[in-house]
């Protein structure tokens, strides 16, 4: 089977005349090398620009609010059971009286964490989850110099109340 | 008249002393920028507007970092090493003729630092001296990899300085001077020595490549056998004197390209223009700095293509194919030389 057309069988003879001699070779290697000169570059300028990410691109999870704003989350752990990487660890704990509009069932996540040094982004949260609460976004994951930055808590995966600040999953969603 | 003349001098000296400095400091930029072209990167593009002042915050950083003495080493000899080498390097551009003659106030000129008459002759002197200081810093770094990247620097450049002579013998041949001004002189007109040793060039180039380190002879540096040749232990400012060698070699030796084969300051149609001398002499050296600029560009254009010589190969290549073939290009210049005397 030939994947590509360009694979050469290789073997052991004898060079001719005109291949020890170098030179036609060395003056074909150099017109490769200079036809790369005039070709545009394969590489973007990272922070300034960034590569277009496909539409249901995975990348930083978020924790999703209903339309109320409250989470969604109900620390089932599913997601820690689905997790291959054993990332993400949550305490759960009992909704009080006038946490209403905070939370949307009666049980939630305390404290919920997903260590992104761990993290594969396979996306097998999403899929367990029967709440609809995590997503993976089209969001990259900043770089940090210390390992324990990397642990995301609640203050970085949950949305934001306001509507400017929720975040897109629909592409998700249809797949 | 003999302190004018020793002003000019000097003030010509420290000139192209300051260009030579400055291109082999860009050479590092432009070095990096075509590399990333060729393999289809952007290259450095943060230090300034295109990266720009990236070769000034090169050097910045050689400054800053720590100065490494191995204690087994020889201290004077380690430290003398690379001064030795950009010496030499330094010390070859005393002969270049870099332009004709400027008129000034009624006085001519010469952009010339020396015109020896045996300018040839000198270069070569200065050029087998550059193997002491690689050699020396290698050896007294007291490091096996150093020591053999100094051996093998001071075995390769023997072996091509030979075929290097014995190309350049036949190109006096046809001139019959040694002096760089005169040879210069001779190539007006687009009379360029290239089109009566066209062999003779591709033997000097090809030995200039292994006079300098560049790949595809870089066997004395070979990051990937002697973890960097016979620099593997020093650092900071030394480490960027070797360097910097390096590329001011790589210009010299450009240099020489330009002005033995390629008509140095002539170029096409210079007396036609109906220009004054002053000008003519302008964009001649202007033309010369062109040609220079081409050939360091084939430099890293080599650099960027062919992957290092095994060592039985670079040596087979020196001794089985460049010296024969220096020799009969030796041999047919003589005898052309030779019937058309008759």
């Amino acid at each position: 089977m030939q994947l590509t057309n360009r694979s050469k069988v290789v073997s052991n003879k004898e060079m001719t005349a005109a291949e020890s001699a170098y030179l036609p070779a060395v003056l074909k290697g150099m017109a490769v090398t200079l036809k790369h000169f005039f070709r545009r570059p394969a590489t973007v300028k990272y922070p300034e620009e960034t590569r277009e990410f496909s539409e249901v691109y995975r990348g930083k999870h978020v924790l999703k609010r209903d339309e109320n704003g409250a989470e969604r989350c109900t620390a089932c752990g599913l997601c820690a059971v689905a997790c291959p990487a054993e990332a993400i660890t949550m305490v759960a704990d009992e909704r009080k009286k006038g946490e209403e509009h905070l939370y949307r069932e009666e049980k939630y996540a305390a404290i919920y964490e997903i260590n992104m040094l761990r993290c594969i982004f396979c996306g097998l949260c999403e899929e367990a989850c029967p709440k609809e609460a995590i997503f993976l976004t089209k969001e990259i994951t900043p770089s940090s110099y210390e390992r324990e930055d990397f642990i995301y808590g609640k203050d970085i995966l949950v949305e934001g109340v306001e509507a400017d600040k929720r975040i897109d999953i629909s592409k998700r969603q249809d797949r | 008249m003999e302190t004018i003349f020793l002003i000019d001098k000097t003030v010509i000296a420290f000139i192209a002393f300051a260009i030579t400095l400055l291109i082999a400091t860009y050479s590092t930029y432009a070095e990096r920028k075509i590399a990333a072209f060729m393999q289809d990167r952007v290259g450095p593009d943060r230090a300034g507007p295109f990266g720009i002042l990236q070769p000034l915050a090169d050097a910045g950083k050689f400054f800053f970092k720590e100065e490494i003495i191995p204690d087994t080493s020889n201290k004077f000899l380690f430290i003398i090493g690379p001064g030795i080498a950009m010496l030499t390097a330094l010390m070859t551009s005393v002969v270049i003729p870099w332009g004709g003659s400027l008129n000034f106030a009624g006085r001519d000129i010469p952009l010339q630092v020396a015109d020896l008459n045996i300018g040839v002759l000198y270069v070569f002197a200065v050029v087998s001296l550059g193997v002491y200081g690689i050699m020396i810093g290698g050896w007294a770094s007291n490091n096996k990899y150093s020591l053999l990247g100094a051996v093998r620097a001071s075995s390769q450049m023997i072996s091509y300085e030979l075929s290097m002579g014995l190309a350049l013998i036949a190109l006096i041949m046809i001139t019959g001077t040694l002096s760089m001004k005169e040879i210069v002189e001779q190539q007006h007109g687009m009379n360029w020595n290239i089109f009566y040793q066209p062999l003779g060039f591709l033997l000097f180039i090809i030995c200039a490549f292994a006079e300098c380190n560049r790949t595809p002879f870089d066997l004395p540096e070979c990051e990937a056998e002697l973890v960097g040749g016979y620099h593997t232990e020093y650092s900071s400012m030394k480490l960027g004197f070797y360097m910097f060698a390096e590329y001011i070699n790589m210009f010299i030796s450009s240099a020489f390209m330009a002005s033995l084969y390629f008509g140095g300051y002539n170029f096409p149609f210079m007396d036609s223009l109906g220009l004054s001398q002053n000008a003519i002499t302008i964009i001649g050296v202007f033309v010369f700095f062109l040609k220079i600029f081409f050939f360091i560009f084939v430099f890293m254009w080599v650099r960027w293509t062919l992957p290092r010589f095994r060592y039985d190969q670079l040596m087979r290549l020196g001794w089985q194919w460049m010296i024969p073939l220096s020799l009969l290009n030796v041999f047919i210049t003589g005898l052309v030389l030779l019937w058309y005397d008759k």
